[in-house]
């Protein structure tokens, strides 16, 4: 074959970004347009901070924080890092939506870089989470949350946080490409979040638990991100077993569970997405 | 060697090659429990220049063909070339070649119609000032300007079409895939889109172009191409497909139901017709035909021998083949019949294999 002039540069790295960049442009551009959506992105995790800070709080108590401000202290690390799992639905609902209505036939018959779809989706819906998270922390001061080790630290909670959700968007993006459609990618998304959330230590002290639950919970990823977070801010941590590794290395735990996600998950939603079809 | 109409045609590999260029595809679908075969080793070739239509009903393998062909797709065997570039080794070539206008339209329903043709001259690594200036391109192009800033789902069905459309020209591909393009449009839209393509094919743009619309195929393809349950039924022009059919054909309708097996005795044996097999009554709608092979007189014949036997017609009519009529004789069943096939029936077609 003779060489073409036509022959376009191969993907790049460069084109991988710009690609990825582009689409994620589309992502957020995407977002106001849908206003229920923003809305319940927001509202829900507002009403979970009103409702455990107000009904539950008082009945949950803090194992060696005595006071009625100790519950709400304690409750804002869960309720980011619950906020920041769910990001999953986003994704999956997102592309799912794509491969239903032809969008993904469109891009893959396009000579743009392969990962970009995932990728972009991803890298918006993390800004996107940013933002529900600047509100859930105007909403944490306003019920009496605080960060107690200085700005810098704090900042670094809120970068371990927003590294979850964008772990989580990859599982999201391989349950998105493997449904048959928006509805059960909504409903696969999140059915398994609800366990994995409330088995966790991000609204029940774990020493409040049943013992035999103990262990699964303080190694549960979800309780590695609220720990690390209430580390870095300062804020009551109760462990049932305090000399434990969760224990005492939340913020290495937090990222080791970050890393092994996306190890995992990424490359089965990519190896997904190259073999996918619409129909 | 066939004459290369494109002036750039000799950036395209050897001189004179078709332009899409495909052999024995195979494609096999594998459910829980079925497997189907999607294309059951199809050969194609579309010089350089002309429309190819690709005519079959839902589910013959149009839209697999044309997944193939655009590179959404890897055929289980065979191969491929679109301007001479295999499309499974060279697939990046051929998407910066190609543009592909899906059965659904495949653009962002939240994004504005401006927005759309300007991520999509991004991702063909146009730089942001070149989108900017081919979306306006287009938008004028296709009598989109007043509605560039509106979102497209407020966009009617035809509007959504001729984005989709626009957006696969971005790139001024020399080859274009329509699937299914003018599916559910209204007759006042389908029109605006076949002009579309008219002034595609007018600048040298090499069409395929899949529809179940016999009308579509007539209008707009050089020569056409049958497929039912994944295998070429027939190919040729419009023409010669409906030669394969016979003639000119006369179309009776009488007033009184219980004169049409009469009427239908008379008229064969006034116009001569010797095989019973070449004309169909139907006793319900009162309508009869038969073959006129001397056209209007035969038309004059009919009329006398009716209004001598008393009969009085309805209407009447003489009427070349349509494509309906080829797709009938060819595969027992309508073109537009979108019943899913059993599986038995799609180990034998019910209609005669013709080889063109």
């Amino acid at each position: 074959m003779s060489a073409t002039d036509t022959q376009v540069k191969q993907n790049s790295s460069g084109q991988a970004v710009t690609d990825a960049g582009i689409l994620a442009w589309r992502t957020l551009k995407r977002i106001p347009r849908t206003p229920d959506m923003l809305i319940y992105a927001t509202i829900q995790p507002i009403m979970f901070v009103l409702l455990f800070a107000y009904v539950f709080g008082n009945a949950i108590p803090i194992p060696g924080f005595p006071g009625p401000r100790a519950y709400r202290e304690f409750l804002m690390a869960g309720i980011f890092a619950q906020t920041m799992a769910f990001a999953v639905a986003s994704a999956s609902v997102g592309l799912a939506d794509d491969m239903a209505k032809g969008l993904i036939d469109r891009f893959r018959s396009l000579p743009m870089a392969r990962s970009a779809v995932i990728a972009g989706r991803v890298i918006g819906d993390v800004v996107f989470n940013a933002f529900v998270m600047l509100v859930m922390v105007i909403c944490g001061f306003i019920v009496g949350w605080r960060w107690h080790k200085g700005f810098g630290q704090a900042l670094a909670a809120f970068a371990i946080l927003l590294l979850f959700a964008f772990a989580m968007l990859w599982v999201g993006a391989l349950i998105g490409l493997s449904v048959s459609s928006a509805e059960v990618a909504a409903s696969a998304g999140l059915i398994w979040l609800f366990p994995l959330t409330f088995l966790s230590n991000a609204f029940v002290p774990t020493p409040n638990l049943p013992s035999g639950l103990q262990p699964i919970a303080e190694w549960n990823p979800i309780s590695s991100i609220v720990a690390a977070c209430r580390h870095l801010f300062g804020n009551p941590s109760p462990f049932a077993s305090p000399d434990g590794f969760p224990a005492q290395h939340p913020v290495w735990l937090s990222l080791i569970w970050c890393t092994a996600i996306i190890a995992v998950f990424a490359p089965l939603a990519v190896r997904k997405y190259r073999s996918s079809t619409a129909h | 060697m066939a004459p290369n109409h494109s002036p750039a045609g000799i950036q395209e590999g050897a001189a004179g090659m078709a332009a899409i260029e495909a052999t024995g595809l195979v494609k096999t679908f594998r459910t829980r429990k079925t497997t189907v075969k999607a294309l059951d080793g199809i050969d194609l070739e579309v010089p350089e220049g002309s429309v190819l239509g690709l005519l079959g009903p839902n589910g013959a393998g149009k839209t697999t063909a044309v997944r193939v062909l655009t590179t959404l797709m890897a055929p289980d065997a065979g191969t491929a070339r679109v301007l001479g570039h295999d499309v499974v080794k060279e697939a990046d070539t051929v998407r910066a070649l190609v543009g592909l206008s899906g059965q659904y339209a495949a653009v962002d329903e939240l994004l504005t119609g401006r927005e759309n043709l300007w991520m999509f001259g991004r991702l063909y690594q146009l730089s942001s000032q070149q989108a900017k200036q081919r979306a306006e391109e287009l938008l004028d192009t296709f009598d989109l300007t007043d509605t560039a800033d509106r979102i497209l789902k407020t966009y009617s069905g035809g509007m959504r079409r001729r984005l989709d459309l626009a957006g696969s020209l971005i790139a001024h591909p020399k080859v274009l895939f329509l699937d299914e393009p003018t599916t559910g449009l209204d007759p006042r839209s389908r029109l605006d889109l076949w002009q579309i393509i008219r002034d595609r094919v007018s600048e040298g743009v090499t069409i395929l172009l899949t529809t179940q619309y016999l009308e579509e195929a007539d209008e707009l393809a050089d020569s056409i191409v049958v497929v039912d349950h994944g295998s070429v039924i027939a190919r040729g022009t419009a023409d010669e497909l409906k030669n394969k059919v016979g003639g000119e054909r006369i179309e009776v309708i009488v007033q009184d139901q219980d004169e049409t097996y009469r009427a239908l005795e008379l008229l064969t044996a006034a116009l001569e017709v010797t095989d019973p097999e070449a004309t169909t009554l139907d006793k319900h709608s009162k309508r009869l035909t038969l073959p006129a092979p001397g056209g209007s007189s035969a038309l004059v014949e009919v009329i006398r021998t009716l209004d001598g036997a008393g009969i009085r017609i309805a209407d009447i009519g003489l009427r070349r083949p349509t494509l309906d009529d080829v797709f009938l004789t060819l595969t027992g069943h309508a073109a537009d019949n979108v019943e899913p096939v059993s599986d038995e029936a799609a180990g034998k077609p019910a209609g005669k294999k013709v080889e063109a």
